[in-house]
Protein backbone atom coordinates (compact mmCIF):
# COMPACT_ATOMS: atom_id res chain seq x y z
CA UNK A 1 0.00 0.00 0.00
CA UNK A 2 1.25 3.61 -0.85
CA UNK A 3 1.49 6.11 2.02
CA UNK A 4 1.86 9.42 -0.71
CA UNK A 5 2.67 11.80 2.07
CA UNK A 6 5.63 10.37 3.47
CA UNK A 7 6.50 8.61 0.06
CA UNK A 8 6.70 5.18 1.22
CA UNK A 9 4.69 1.53 0.50
CA UNK A 10 4.37 -0.70 3.37
CA UNK A 11 2.29 -3.68 3.71
CA UNK A 12 -0.68 -2.98 5.51
CA UNK A 13 -1.18 -6.35 7.00
CA UNK A 14 2.46 -5.60 8.61
CA UNK A 15 1.81 -2.58 9.83
CA UNK A 16 -1.62 -4.07 11.60
CA UNK A 17 0.56 -6.81 13.58
CA UNK A 18 3.34 -4.71 14.23
CA UNK A 19 0.55 -2.50 15.68
CA UNK A 20 -0.83 -5.28 17.42
CA UNK A 21 2.30 -6.49 19.58
CA UNK A 22 3.12 -2.85 20.32
CA UNK A 23 -0.42 -2.50 21.55
CA UNK A 24 -0.13 -5.83 23.99
CA UNK A 25 3.08 -3.96 25.24
CA UNK A 26 1.86 -0.75 25.28
CA UNK A 27 -1.19 -1.67 27.10
CA UNK A 28 1.02 -4.54 29.78
CA UNK A 29 3.72 -1.97 30.27
CA UNK A 30 2.34 1.19 30.16
CA UNK A 31 4.67 2.73 27.75
CA UNK A 32 3.16 3.57 24.61
CA UNK A 33 5.23 1.17 23.00
CA UNK A 34 7.27 3.43 20.88
CA UNK A 35 10.69 1.61 21.67
CA UNK A 36 9.43 -0.96 19.56
CA UNK A 37 7.31 1.43 17.38
CA UNK A 38 9.20 4.08 16.36
CA UNK A 39 11.99 1.29 15.11
CA UNK A 40 9.33 -0.76 13.34
CA UNK A 41 8.60 1.92 11.53
CA UNK A 42 12.11 2.70 10.54
CA UNK A 43 12.72 -0.52 9.64
CA UNK A 44 9.69 -0.07 7.30
CA UNK A 45 11.31 3.19 5.26
CA UNK A 46 9.99 6.08 7.15
CA UNK A 47 12.31 8.25 7.53
CA UNK A 48 13.52 9.75 10.64
CA UNK A 49 10.98 12.76 11.19
CA UNK A 50 8.26 11.02 9.95
CA UNK A 51 8.63 8.11 12.30
CA UNK A 52 9.08 10.82 15.71
CA UNK A 53 5.60 12.30 14.00
CA UNK A 54 3.72 9.15 13.32
CA UNK A 55 4.72 7.56 16.24
CA UNK A 56 3.08 10.06 18.36
CA UNK A 57 -0.26 10.19 16.65
CA UNK A 58 -0.28 6.60 16.85
CA UNK A 59 -0.08 6.27 20.36
CA UNK A 60 -2.69 8.94 21.05
CA UNK A 61 -5.49 6.63 19.59
CA UNK A 62 -4.08 3.70 21.39
CA UNK A 63 -3.34 5.32 24.66
CA UNK A 64 -6.56 6.00 24.95
CA UNK A 65 -7.99 2.43 25.13
CA UNK A 66 -5.35 1.35 27.80
CA UNK A 67 -6.21 4.21 29.74
CA UNK A 68 -9.80 3.90 30.15
CA UNK A 69 -8.92 0.20 31.20
CA UNK A 70 -6.59 1.05 33.68
CA UNK A 71 -8.53 4.06 35.38
CA UNK A 72 -11.36 1.45 35.46
CA UNK A 73 -8.99 -1.02 37.68
CA UNK A 74 -8.05 2.12 40.07
CA UNK A 75 -4.39 2.55 38.13
CA UNK A 76 -4.72 6.52 37.21
CA UNK A 77 -4.03 9.37 39.51
CA UNK A 78 -5.73 12.18 37.12
CA UNK A 79 -4.25 14.88 39.51
CA UNK A 80 -0.77 13.76 39.15
CA UNK A 81 -1.26 12.86 35.00
CA UNK A 82 -2.80 16.55 34.55
CA UNK A 83 0.07 18.28 36.39
CA UNK A 84 2.96 16.52 35.09
CA UNK A 85 1.02 17.73 31.38
CA UNK A 86 2.11 21.30 32.33
CA UNK A 87 5.59 20.08 32.14
CA UNK A 88 5.76 17.75 29.47
CA UNK A 89 4.43 19.73 26.56
CA UNK A 90 6.60 22.32 26.74
CA UNK A 91 9.84 19.55 26.71
CA UNK A 92 7.59 18.02 23.32
CA UNK A 93 7.85 21.24 21.33
CA UNK A 94 11.19 21.71 22.37
CA UNK A 95 12.34 18.23 20.92
CA UNK A 96 10.09 19.18 18.02
CA UNK A 97 12.26 22.34 17.49
CA UNK A 98 15.66 20.19 17.39
CA UNK A 99 13.94 18.05 14.64
CA UNK A 100 13.17 20.74 12.70
CA UNK A 101 16.68 21.84 12.81
CA UNK A 102 18.11 17.97 12.18
CA UNK A 103 15.82 18.56 9.05
CA UNK A 104 17.32 21.37 8.06
CA UNK A 105 20.77 20.02 8.27
CA UNK A 106 19.63 16.65 6.48
CA UNK A 107 21.07 14.58 9.58
CA UNK A 108 18.19 13.71 10.83
CA UNK A 109 18.02 9.69 10.23
CA UNK A 110 21.24 9.52 11.59
CA UNK A 111 21.47 11.38 14.70
CA UNK A 112 17.79 10.84 16.05
CA UNK A 113 18.46 6.62 15.38
CA UNK A 114 21.99 7.30 17.60
CA UNK A 115 20.14 8.88 19.95
CA UNK A 116 17.44 6.56 19.82
CA UNK A 117 20.13 3.46 20.52
CA UNK A 118 21.67 5.01 23.06
CA UNK A 119 18.32 5.76 25.23
CA UNK A 120 17.14 2.38 24.63
CA UNK A 121 20.04 0.27 25.43
CA UNK A 122 20.14 2.62 28.53
CA UNK A 123 16.95 2.20 29.92
CA UNK A 124 17.00 -1.32 29.68
CA UNK A 125 20.39 -1.79 31.53
CA UNK A 126 19.13 0.60 34.15
CA UNK A 127 16.01 -1.35 34.61
CA UNK A 128 17.01 -5.12 34.77
CA UNK A 129 19.60 -3.96 37.12
CA UNK A 130 17.18 -2.01 38.98
CA UNK A 131 14.42 -4.91 38.77
CA UNK A 132 16.33 -8.39 39.98
CA UNK A 133 17.80 -6.19 42.81
CA UNK A 134 14.07 -5.72 43.87
CA UNK A 135 12.51 -9.26 43.12
CA UNK A 136 15.31 -10.58 45.59
CA UNK A 137 14.66 -7.51 48.14
CA UNK A 138 10.86 -8.67 47.63
CA UNK A 139 11.46 -12.40 48.56
CA UNK A 140 12.38 -11.38 52.23
CA UNK A 141 9.32 -9.01 52.72
CA UNK A 142 6.66 -11.52 51.42
CA UNK A 143 8.25 -14.35 53.84
CA UNK A 144 6.62 -11.62 56.83
CA UNK A 145 3.83 -10.45 55.34
CA UNK A 146 1.22 -11.36 52.75
CA UNK A 147 1.10 -8.75 49.87
CA UNK A 148 -2.16 -10.66 47.98
CA UNK A 149 -1.96 -11.62 44.42
CA UNK A 150 -1.62 -8.32 42.90
CA UNK A 151 -1.33 -5.98 45.48
CA UNK A 152 -0.94 -2.13 44.11
CA UNK A 153 1.40 -1.59 46.53
CA UNK A 154 5.42 -2.06 45.48
CA UNK A 155 9.03 -2.97 46.50
CA UNK A 156 12.37 -1.45 44.66
CA UNK A 157 15.59 -1.20 45.69
CA UNK A 158 15.09 2.54 44.98
CA UNK A 159 12.58 3.31 47.44
CA UNK A 160 15.26 5.65 49.78
CA UNK A 161 15.84 7.77 46.10
CA UNK A 162 12.13 8.76 46.22
CA UNK A 163 11.78 9.34 49.85
CA UNK A 164 14.91 12.10 49.82
CA UNK A 165 13.29 13.58 46.62
CA UNK A 166 10.06 13.62 48.68
CA UNK A 167 12.17 15.48 51.19
CA UNK A 168 12.99 18.43 48.62
CA UNK A 169 11.36 21.43 50.09
CA UNK A 170 10.83 23.63 46.75
CA UNK A 171 7.19 24.91 47.69
CA UNK A 172 4.89 24.56 46.21
CA UNK A 173 4.31 21.27 47.80
CA UNK A 174 1.77 18.92 46.71
CA UNK A 175 -0.38 15.95 47.27
CA UNK A 176 -1.46 12.63 45.55
CA UNK A 177 -3.47 10.79 47.61
CA UNK A 178 -3.95 7.99 44.78
CA UNK A 179 -0.17 7.09 43.92
CA UNK A 180 -0.03 7.19 47.75
CA UNK A 181 2.33 10.84 47.39
CA UNK A 182 2.15 12.63 50.95
CA UNK A 183 4.41 15.28 49.87
CA UNK A 184 6.50 16.56 46.46
CA UNK A 185 7.47 19.74 45.20
CA UNK A 186 5.46 20.69 42.22
CA UNK A 187 9.14 21.58 40.15
CA UNK A 188 9.93 17.78 40.75
CA UNK A 189 7.05 16.96 38.69
CA UNK A 190 7.59 19.66 36.28
CA UNK A 191 10.59 18.41 35.64
CA UNK A 192 10.02 14.98 35.29
CA UNK A 193 7.11 15.96 32.58
CA UNK A 194 9.44 18.36 30.81
CA UNK A 195 12.46 15.96 30.73
CA UNK A 196 10.16 13.34 29.33
CA UNK A 197 8.50 15.59 27.12
CA UNK A 198 11.68 16.38 25.63
CA UNK A 199 12.59 12.88 24.75
CA UNK A 200 8.54 12.27 23.44
CA UNK A 201 9.43 15.53 20.74
CA UNK A 202 12.56 14.47 19.37
CA UNK A 203 12.69 10.88 19.39
CA UNK A 204 8.44 10.23 19.09
CA UNK A 205 6.01 8.00 20.87
CA UNK A 206 5.11 8.96 24.68
CA UNK A 207 8.64 8.40 26.28
CA UNK A 208 7.46 6.63 29.09
CA UNK A 209 10.37 4.29 28.46
CA UNK A 210 11.47 7.46 30.68
CA UNK A 211 8.82 8.70 32.45
CA UNK A 212 7.46 5.51 34.13
CA UNK A 213 10.78 4.47 35.29
CA UNK A 214 10.77 8.27 37.17
CA UNK A 215 7.37 7.76 38.37
CA UNK A 216 8.03 4.20 39.93
CA UNK A 217 12.24 5.44 41.14
CA UNK A 218 12.36 9.50 41.65
CA UNK A 219 8.10 10.12 42.70
CA UNK A 220 7.77 6.08 44.72
CA UNK A 221 4.36 6.02 42.68
CA UNK A 222 3.67 2.21 43.29
CA UNK A 223 3.93 0.61 39.09
CA UNK A 224 0.31 -0.26 38.85
CA UNK A 225 -0.72 3.46 39.22
CA UNK A 226 2.50 4.52 37.07
CA UNK A 227 1.23 2.43 34.22
CA UNK A 228 -1.94 4.05 34.11
CA UNK A 229 -1.30 7.79 35.17
CA UNK A 230 1.66 7.40 32.38
CA UNK A 231 -0.91 6.56 29.92
CA UNK A 232 -3.60 9.19 30.75
CA UNK A 233 -0.79 11.71 30.56
CA UNK A 234 0.02 10.66 27.12
CA UNK A 235 -3.22 11.02 25.72
CA UNK A 236 -2.66 15.23 25.96
CA UNK A 237 0.89 15.59 25.31
CA UNK A 238 1.06 13.11 22.37
CA UNK A 239 -1.78 14.53 20.70
CA UNK A 240 0.19 18.14 21.17
CA UNK A 241 3.00 16.70 19.97
CA UNK A 242 0.97 15.09 17.03
CA UNK A 243 -0.65 18.70 16.29
CA UNK A 244 2.65 20.27 16.42
CA UNK A 245 4.82 17.97 14.52
CA UNK A 246 1.66 17.78 11.79
CA UNK A 247 2.22 20.77 11.45
CA UNK A 248 5.55 20.76 10.81
CA UNK A 249 5.33 18.25 8.38
CA UNK A 250 6.47 15.63 10.23
CA UNK A 251 3.01 12.73 10.52
CA UNK A 252 1.63 10.43 7.97
CA UNK A 253 -1.57 9.98 9.56
CA UNK A 254 -2.47 7.13 7.23
CA UNK A 255 -0.10 4.87 8.27
CA UNK A 256 -0.60 5.99 12.29
CA UNK A 257 -4.34 5.23 11.40
CA UNK A 258 -3.23 1.56 9.83
CA UNK A 259 -0.86 0.78 12.46
CA UNK A 260 -3.43 1.69 15.53
CA UNK A 261 -6.45 -0.57 14.21
CA UNK A 262 -4.03 -3.74 15.43
CA UNK A 263 -2.86 -1.51 18.19
CA UNK A 264 -6.46 -0.62 19.76
CA UNK A 265 -7.30 -4.47 20.22
CA UNK A 266 -3.82 -5.55 21.12
CA UNK A 267 -3.88 -2.42 24.27
CA UNK A 268 -6.76 -3.70 25.60
CA UNK A 269 -5.76 -7.42 26.25
CA UNK A 270 -2.23 -5.69 27.13
CA UNK A 271 -3.91 -3.61 29.97
CA UNK A 272 -5.96 -7.03 31.36
CA UNK A 273 -2.80 -9.22 31.73
CA UNK A 274 -1.42 -5.98 34.63
CA UNK A 275 -3.85 -7.91 37.13
CA UNK A 276 -1.98 -11.34 37.04
CA UNK A 277 1.84 -9.68 38.06
CA UNK A 278 3.49 -7.64 40.14
CA UNK A 279 5.59 -4.25 40.28
CA UNK A 280 9.48 -5.89 39.21
CA UNK A 281 7.95 -8.79 37.39
CA UNK A 282 6.33 -6.38 34.98
CA UNK A 283 9.49 -4.15 34.62
CA UNK A 284 11.71 -7.47 33.91
CA UNK A 285 9.76 -8.37 31.67
CA UNK A 286 9.75 -4.75 30.25
CA UNK A 287 14.07 -5.22 29.73
CA UNK A 288 14.00 -7.14 26.10
CA UNK A 289 11.85 -4.51 24.75
CA UNK A 290 14.13 -1.66 23.97
CA UNK A 291 17.04 -3.67 23.46
CA UNK A 292 14.95 -5.24 20.33
CA UNK A 293 13.98 -1.95 19.16
CA UNK A 294 17.73 -0.80 19.46
CA UNK A 295 18.79 -3.64 17.26
CA UNK A 296 16.23 -3.03 14.91
CA UNK A 297 17.34 0.22 14.41
CA UNK A 298 20.96 -0.63 14.20
CA UNK A 299 20.33 -2.92 12.10
CA UNK A 300 18.47 -0.78 9.41
CA UNK A 301 20.82 1.68 10.09
CA UNK A 302 24.13 -0.15 8.96
CA UNK A 303 22.61 -1.95 6.47
CA UNK A 304 19.43 -0.17 4.84
CA UNK A 305 17.05 -2.89 4.52
CA UNK A 306 13.74 -2.21 4.99
CA UNK A 307 11.38 -4.96 6.16
CA UNK A 308 7.76 -5.37 4.39
CA UNK B 1 -10.45 -19.18 23.50
CA UNK B 2 -12.50 -16.05 24.39
CA UNK B 3 -9.80 -14.24 23.53
CA UNK B 4 -9.39 -15.78 20.03
CA UNK B 5 -12.63 -15.24 18.88
CA UNK B 6 -12.59 -11.80 20.27
CA UNK B 7 -9.16 -11.22 17.70
CA UNK B 8 -11.26 -12.87 14.96
CA UNK B 9 -14.17 -10.97 15.25
CA UNK B 10 -12.22 -7.64 15.45
CA UNK B 11 -10.10 -8.56 12.40
CA UNK B 12 -13.25 -9.15 10.00
CA UNK B 13 -14.25 -5.84 11.46
CA UNK B 14 -11.09 -4.25 11.08
CA UNK B 15 -10.66 -5.46 7.00
CA UNK B 16 -14.28 -4.82 6.43
CA UNK B 17 -12.84 -0.76 7.52
CA UNK B 18 -9.75 -0.94 5.97
CA UNK B 19 -10.93 -1.80 2.32
CA UNK B 20 -14.26 0.50 2.91
CA UNK B 21 -12.49 3.35 4.07
CA UNK B 22 -8.95 3.75 4.76
CA UNK B 23 -7.73 2.82 1.35
CA UNK B 24 -9.19 6.15 0.22
CA UNK B 25 -7.94 8.20 2.71
CA UNK B 26 -4.34 8.28 0.95
CA UNK B 27 -4.99 11.12 -1.58
CA UNK B 28 -7.57 13.41 0.29
CA UNK B 29 -4.87 13.59 3.28
CA UNK B 30 -1.72 13.85 0.79
CA UNK B 31 -3.90 17.20 -0.89
CA UNK B 32 -4.97 18.60 2.89
CA UNK B 33 -0.53 17.98 3.61
CA UNK B 34 0.58 20.00 0.87
CA UNK B 35 -1.97 22.43 1.06
CA UNK B 36 -3.24 23.64 4.70
CA UNK B 37 -0.85 22.32 7.26
CA UNK B 38 -2.69 23.54 9.82
CA UNK B 39 -6.14 21.79 9.01
CA UNK B 40 -3.91 18.49 8.37
CA UNK B 41 -2.60 18.83 11.66
CA UNK B 42 -6.52 19.48 13.19
CA UNK B 43 -7.65 16.58 10.89
CA UNK B 44 -4.84 14.24 11.48
CA UNK B 45 -5.67 14.77 15.56
CA UNK B 46 -9.58 14.71 15.00
CA UNK B 47 -9.00 11.57 12.54
CA UNK B 48 -6.97 9.27 15.81
CA UNK B 49 -8.80 10.28 18.11
CA UNK B 50 -12.53 9.50 16.44
CA UNK B 51 -10.81 6.30 15.60
CA UNK B 52 -9.54 5.43 19.21
CA UNK B 53 -13.15 6.03 20.32
CA UNK B 54 -14.49 4.21 18.08
CA UNK B 55 -11.99 0.87 18.58
CA UNK B 56 -12.28 1.48 22.02
CA UNK B 57 -16.13 1.27 21.99
CA UNK B 58 -15.57 -2.07 19.20
CA UNK B 59 -13.17 -3.67 21.47
CA UNK B 60 -15.15 -3.44 24.72
CA UNK B 61 -18.46 -4.55 23.51
CA UNK B 62 -16.40 -7.60 21.73
CA UNK B 63 -14.93 -8.09 24.98
CA UNK B 64 -18.09 -7.93 26.88
CA UNK B 65 -19.56 -10.65 23.73
CA UNK B 66 -16.88 -13.07 24.22
CA UNK B 67 -15.65 -12.99 27.79
CA UNK B 68 -18.65 -11.56 29.57
CA UNK B 69 -19.02 -8.49 31.47
CA UNK B 70 -15.93 -7.76 34.57
CA UNK B 71 -16.93 -8.38 37.70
Amino acid sequence: MDFPISGTHISPVLLITAGFIIGICGGFFGVGGSFLAGPALFSFGLPMNFVVGTDLAHIVGKSMVAARKHYRLGNVDLKLGAIMMLGTIPGVELGAQGIQYLKRHAHVNDVVAVVFIVVLVSVAAFVAWESLKSMRMGRHERKSKSLGRAGKSDVSVLSGVAKRVHLLSLPPMLEFPTAGIKRVSLWVILGVGFFGGTFSGFLGGGAGYIRMPALVYLLGVPTHVAVGTDLFEIIISAGYGTFTHAFKGNVDILVALVMHTGAAIGAQLGASLTQYFHGPRIRLAFVPLPLAGAGLILYTLLTGHRLG
Amino acid sequence: MAYLLEIAAYSACVFVYFFLTLHFFGDWLKRLYDHDKLLYGLTALGLITGQGLVLESLTTALARLFRGKPK
